[in-house]
């Protein structure tokens, strides 16, 4: 009985001093982990687990909605050369939170006609593919939800699922608007995913893995961007009109054109259903910047040259998640570049654009990169 | 009971009622939804089995892919308006025959079957091995069938091409006139 007595009574303790825990999150997961294990047994400690990963899950998902509504409105501003929200709090920061109050005491309205189960069940899919995405990005060193040997397909499925929530919500509205805003949308990213599944796939010939983990760790001594030069620029590029695509955002947000289809699929929506809806559009470009920030731009990993020594320890200093969420603020404030300033596609240039050109050049690209490979003329 | 008997439970459960739901249902669209439930949940028992792979082939393929081309035509045919009359009682009989017969064939093979339980613990089916066997033509390759499936796949697609290609005119013209 002894010995087991003392194992119980030995708290673990963080291996590292606590200010390290920044650059290394593993320290302080594992430190968790074996609390826990400590007070209950294998089975609770996994429930126990999967809650906190859940509710720290919820509250980021949530957290980055209102700040992104934000920023969006604030870059947009910045396009159109106005002050964008500057009433709630300084800056108006606090303005989407007086939104979001909004949009919760508004009246949810009951269509009738509409087939109310799957016209309540589609907000909850699309809010479902995202959230299941966001599970297994990486964020910073250690903080790392679920490390799928497969991790850059999974997260393609996964968001796949989106436009299933799409499709249904326009057909239950039974509303021409929205029937055609779901058409167009179903269109669009059945045949957008191609591209953004290609040239992703141009880097896992170059990574030889589809761990993101792996993808991360092999950008040590340079970002894929610049290793694989030419061919990881083109996928690069390629990924960004496409993902920018997929996520149904302008330039190539016929699905819910206003100008001609009121709102779209969600046209029948009101309060928080919309709001999922809304939600979960700005979630998908979040997760979409963050697979590129991974892909291309080295994750978490900080910005090192080779065999520069000092340069790389300096890099060092800045936290890991310091650099994830500046990479992908990068892609999202390129992403909204896009769509503040480029013109609305028509639905025929848009399917020009994605099987006359984006397809070819990357079965080509794929091909070249292959080739690169091969050769080893990658850095 | 341990968790992994809960999850096996709950996913199991979750693909009979959903199956059962998607050939008992009127409306066509829920029908297709409620196979997307099996579907998925299919895709959560390969995820238990840790084969991570086959489990994201599931969901691109079966929930992302054929799924969204079954509700597209849908969308593209049928009314929201529009409920399936149930169908008569003899239809009914001599399907539940068929079914039961269906039934009672695969699990009369399932008992059969002496399923050895290993300790062993489940293994991650590496995406390399996948590869190199898909491509192999030694003993546990299956390069052969990967070739007559993508010719099926070309094939297919071809007819697709054909089937959709616009005519032109003059060959419309031709053709009323051969005619």
């Amino acid at each position: 009985m002894l010995p087991e007595i003392v194992a119980l009574n030995t708290s673990p303790t963080l291996s590292v001093p606590w200010w390290k825990v920044v650059y290394d999150f593993s320290a302080l997961t594992d430190w968790i982990d074996k609390s826990l294990h400590n007070s209950m047994s294998p089975f609770w400690t996994t429930i126990t687990e999967m809650l906190i990963i859940g509710v720290l899950i919820l509250l980021f998902y949530a957290l980055v909605g209102l700040f992104l509504v934000y920023a969006e409105r604030k870059v947009c501003a910045f396009m159109q050369n106005r002050l964008g929200p500057n009433r709630v709090g300084p800056f108006g920061i606090f303005q989407t939170i007086a939104d979001l109050f909004k949009l919760l005491f508004k009246e949810l309205i009951p269509i009738k006609n509409a087939d109310g189960f799957l016209f309540n069940l589609a907000p909850f899919i699309v809010i479902i593919a995202s959230f299941m995405a966001i599970a297994a990005i990486p964020f910073a060193k250690g903080l790392h939800a679920i490390d799928l040997n497969i991790g850059v397909l999974y997260v393609m499925a996964v968001s796949a699922m989106g436009v299933i929530g799409v499709l249904l919500a326009g057909w239950s509205s039974n509303n021409k608007y929205s029937l055609i805003g779901a058409m167009r949308s179903g269109a669009q990213i059945v045949s957008y995913e191609l591209s953004v599944g290609l040239s992703l796939i141009t880097i896992v010939i170059l990574a030889g893995s589809m761990q993101l983990s792996v993808i991360v760790e092999a950008q040590r001594d340079g970002w894929f961007l610049f290793k694989g030069h030419i061919s990881a620029f083109i996928a690069f590029i390629i990924f960004l009109i496409s993902s920018t695509a997929e996520t149904n955002r302008g330039p190539f947000d016929l699905a819910e054109a206003e100008s001609e289809l009121t709102a779209g699929y969600h046209t029948e929506y009101s309060g928080i259903k919309f709001a999922f809806f809304f939600l979960a559009e700005y979630i998908n470009m979040f997760i979409v910047a963050s697979i590129a920030a991974t892909v291309f731009l080295g994750g978490w990993m900080p910005f090192h040259v080779g065999s520069w020594e000092g340069f790389n320890h300096i890099m060092d200093f800045i936290p890991p998640f310091v650099w994830y969420i500046g990479k992908t603020f990068f892609v999202i404030f390129l992403m909204m570049w896009f769509k503040w300033t480029f013109p609305r596609l028509r639905i025929d240039q848009l399917l020009t654009l994605e099987w006359k050109y984006l397809l070819p050049i990357n079965l080509f690209n794929v091909l070249i990169m292959a080739f690169l490979v091969l050769m080893g003329w990658h850095f | 009971m341990a968790s992994n008997q809960i999850m096996f439970i709950l996913f199991s459960v979750m693909i009979v009622v959903f199956s059962v739901l998607t050939v008992t249902s009127r409306r066509i669209l829920r029908a297709a939804v409620y196979l997307l439930f099996v579907l998925v949940s299919t895709s959560g028992l390969y995820f238990m089995l840790n084969y991570q792979f086959l489990a994201a082939v599931q969901l691109t393929l079966y929930a992302g892919g054929i799924v969204v081309l079954i509700i597209f035509s849908i969308l593209l045919t049928s009314h929201i308006s529009q409920n399936f009359e149930s169908s008569g009682w003899k239809k009914n009989i001599f399907s539940a025959i068929a079914a039961l017969i269906g039934a009672l064939l695969s699990i009369i093979t399932i008992l059969d079957y002496k399923f050895s339980a290993t300790t062993e613990v489940a293994q991650e089916v590496n995406m390399k091995l996948i590869g190199k066997s898909l491509l192999s033509t030694g003993y546990d390759g299956y390069v052969l069938p990967f070739e007559i499936i993508s010719v099926l796949l070309l094939a297919a697609m071809v007819a697709a091409i054909v089937v959709a290609k616009k005519v032109s005119p003059k060959s419309a013209e031709l053709q009323n006139l051969k005619q």
